[in-house]
C-alpha cells in the first residue's frame, strides 16, 4: 500500500489551493472558495499550493504587511522576507537562543512562533536596538568586553541581555532568586541563570557576563586582560 | 513542516467548535512545543486554530480564597504574580525551574499541562514509538532510557511527563476547567487529567477531541513551607532527572509530588501519612519498575526527598 494515498496532509500538499488567499480576520472566518462557497464544500485534498495568510507586523518601528505561507516562522519572516538578517537561525528548535527578539517588549525565540500569529505586534531585532553609528549600550559593552568569538549567537545574546535587565527591573524572579518576594539583585548568578537560554559554542560566557554587568552597573568597567 | 490552514478564534466555544469541525485541527497558543514537533513532522495538524486572543490571560482571586488562572497566562507571568509568589511559592519555583526565559515568556498554563514527552524515541521518527504510532512498539524499553519513567510504566511506553509546573499543580490539587463544542463545561481534578500509558500511551489526557481548557484553579493557600527541588544534568535549562515538590507544615505534615518518575506528575497521597523521608519514599516508590540505566532514580528520589524535608523543617 502506498501510504501517501492515505495521508491527507500529503495529498493536501499535492492538491490545488481552491481558496486562494486565506484572510486572517479578528473573528473565525470560514475559508471561502473561488465561487464564494464555504470551503467545507470543496474537497480540501484538492489544494495544490500551500495555504497563505496576510499579516501586518511592526518591525523596528516600521509597519510591514506580508502574505506568507502559514508555516513561516517569525524568524524566517524577519530574515527571508524582511531581510533583517541580524537575527540568526541556530538550532531552529528553541534550544539555542540565537533567534531571540523582543515582541511587544518581551524576549522570545522567534523560531518557535508563526509569523501569522503576530498580526499587530511590535518586534525589535538587533537592527532595531542600535546601529554601527549609534550603538545600544549593550552592543557597545559586548564589543568592549569581547563578548563573542564567531559572533553567530551574539545578536540573540544581546537582545536577550537587554530583556534580562528589563525583567529584573520589572521584578520578575528567577530560579536562583533566594527570596521570591523580595526584588532580585543583579548578581552574576542571576545573570547566568537568566541567560541560560542563549548558548555560545565559542564559550564567550565570561565576557558576555562582564558586558551585561557593566550595562547593569554592577560589574567591572574595564575588560579582562588575560582572556583570549 | 506539513502545510496547514490557519484561523483565529475569538471565544473558547468557537475554538472548541473549530476543533469539532475539522478532524485534523489543533489549537496553538504559545506554540513552543507544538511548532517544535511540527517541524519534525511528529505533529502534523492540517489546520491550526490560534487561541492567543481569547482573553484568557488573567489571574483572578476566587471567593474560596483560591486563584483562577486563565489558560493563556504565560509561564513568566504566573511565576511572577505576587499572589503566587507569596501563597503558592512551590508553583512559582516549579515554573522558574523550567525551560528558559524566552520560552517562559511564550509558554502558557494550559499548554504547559499539554506538552508532550521528551522521550528520545518519541522524537526519533526512524524508531518505533507507540505514542507517535500506536501499535508500532517501544524502542525505549531496550534503548537509552536513563531518564525515562520508573512508576506505572507499561510494556507499551515508559515515557515521562516533562512538566515542572504540572508537578506543583498536582501537589496543590489544582483543577482544570474546560469547555466543549456543545457548550458543556466541566472541571477535571489534576489527578485525573493526565493518563497513565497502559496500552494506549497516545492518549495522554482526559480531554475530549473538541475540548478546550479555559482555566486552571487553585484551592485556598495551604500555608507551610514550599519547596521545589529539581535535579538535572546541568544547573539550568534542562529537563528533570527527578524533581520533588513539597509543602510541609510546621507540625511536620507534608504533601509531596514528583516529576521525572511517570507518565504524569506522581503523587501518592497514602504515603503522606508518614513523617520520615524513608517511609515516604518507600511508599511513593512502591511498585517501581526500573531499567539498568534508570534504577538510580529510586535512590535519587529518597535522598532528594530527605534533603527537602530537612530543609523544610530547618
Amino acid at each position: 500500500m502506498n501510504e501517501h494515498e492515505t495521508d491527507p496532509v500529503d495529498r493536501m500538499r499535492r492538491g490545488v489551493l481552491a481558496g486562494g488567499l486565506v484572510t486572517v480576520a479578528g473573528t473565525m472566518t470560514p475559508f471561502i472558495d473561488a465561487h464564494g462557497a464555504p470551503s467545507e464544500a470543496v474537497d480540501p485534498l484538492d489544494h495544490l499550493a500551500p495555504p497563505t495568510a496576510s499579516v501586518t507586523i511592526k518591525v523596528n518601528g516600521q509597519t510591514q504587511t506580508l502574505t506568507l505561507d502559514t508555516r513561516t516562522t517569525l524568524l524566517d519572516a524577519l530574515r527571508e522576507h524582511l531581510k533583517f538578517t541580524g537575527t540568526k537561525k541556530g538550532c531552529d528548535h528553541g534550544q539555542c537562543g540565537a533567534c531571540t527578539v523582543t515582541v511587544n517588549g518581551r524576549r522570545i525565540n522567534s523560531c518557535l512562533t508563526l509569523a501569522v500569529m503576530h498580526d499587530g505586534d511590535e518586534v525589535v531585532t538587533i537592527e532595531g536596538l542600535g546601529t554601527p553609528a549609534k550603538l545600544h549600550p549593550m552592543q557597545a559593552a559586548f564589543i568592549k568586553h569581547d563578548g563573542y568569538q564567531c559572533g553567530y549567537c551574539t545578536a540573540g545574546q544581546i537582545c536577550s541581555a537587554v530583556a534580562v535587565l528589563d525583567e529584573i527591573k520589572r521584578g520578575i524572579p528567577s530560579h536562583v532568586s533566594a527570596d521570591l518576594v523580595a526584588p532580585s539583585t543583579i548578581s552574576a548568578d542571576e545573570i547566568r541563570e537568566r541567560m541560560s537560554g542563549n548558548l555560545c559554542r565559542c564559550g564567550a560566557y565570561a565576557n558576555i557576563l562582564d558586558a551585561i554587568q557593566e550595562v547593569a552597573g554592577t560589574g567591572r568597567t574595564t575588560p579582562a586582560e588575560t582572556k583570549a | 513542516m506539513k502545510a496547514f490552514t490557519y484561523e483565529r478564534a475569538d471565544t473558547p466555544a468557537a475554538a472548541a467548535a473549530a476543533l469539532a469541525a475539522k478532524p485534523g485541527a489543533k489549537l496553538i497558543a504559545g506554540g513552543t512545543n507544538l511548532l517544535d514537533l511540527m517541524k519534525l513532522q511528529i505533529e502534523t495538524p492540517t489546520h491550526l486554530v490560534d487561541i492567543n486572543r481569547l482573553g484568557l490571560d488573567r489571574i483572578e482571586a476566587q471567593p474560596d480564597g483560591g486563584l483562577r488562572i486563565g489558560a493563556l497566562v504565560r509561564n513568566t507571568d504566573l511565576a511572577a504574580d505576587t499572589r503566587v509568589r507569596r501563597d503558592y511559592a512551590v508553583l512559582s519555583r516549579a515554573l522558574l525551574a523550567g525551560a528558559s526565559g524566552q520560552l517562559r515568556n511564550k509558554a502558557t498554563t494550559a499548554g504547559n499541562l499539554l506538552q508532550r514527552t521528551r522521550c528520545p524515541y518519541f522524537y526519533d521518527t526512524t524508531k518505533p514509538c507507540n505514542k507517535r504510532n500506536p501499535g508500532a512498539g517501544c524502542a525505549a524499553l531496550q534503548g537509552f532510557n536513563r531518564n525515562l519513567a520508573i512508576m506505572a510504566t507499561s510494556e507499551q511506553c515508559i515515557a515521562t511527563h516533562p512538566s515542572d509546573m504540572a508537578v506543583a499543580m498536582r501537589l496543590l490539587d489544582a483543577k482544570v476547567e474546560t469547555v466543549q463544542a456543545s457548550g458543556a463545561t466541566r472541571t477535571i481534578p489534576i489527578a485525573d487529567f493526565h493518563k497513565l500509558p497502559g496500552s494506549t500511551p497516545h492518549i495522554e489526557t482526559a480531554l475530549a477531541r473538541d475540548e478546550v481548557i479555559t482555566s486552571v484553579t487553585l484551592p485556598a493557600p495551604l500555608g507551610g513551607r514550599h519547596i521545589y527541588r529539581k535535579v538535572r544534568d546541568r544547573a539550568s535549562y534542562a529537563f528533570a532527572l527527578i524533581s520533588v515538590a513539597a509543602v510541609v507544615q510546621p507540625d511536620g505534615r507534608g504533601r509531596y509530588a514528583f516529576g521525572g518518575l511517570a507518565h504524569k506528575p506522581w503523587r501518592v497521597e497514602a504515603a503522606e501519612s508518614n513523617r520520615d523521608a524513608k517511609s515516604i519514599a518507600d511508599a511513593v516508590l512502591s511498585g517501581a519498575r526500573t531499567t539498568s540505566q534508570n534504577a538510580f532514580k529510586t535512590t535519587l528520589v529518597a535522598r532528594t526527598l530527605a534533603s527537602v524535608i530537612n530543609e523544610a523543617r530547618a
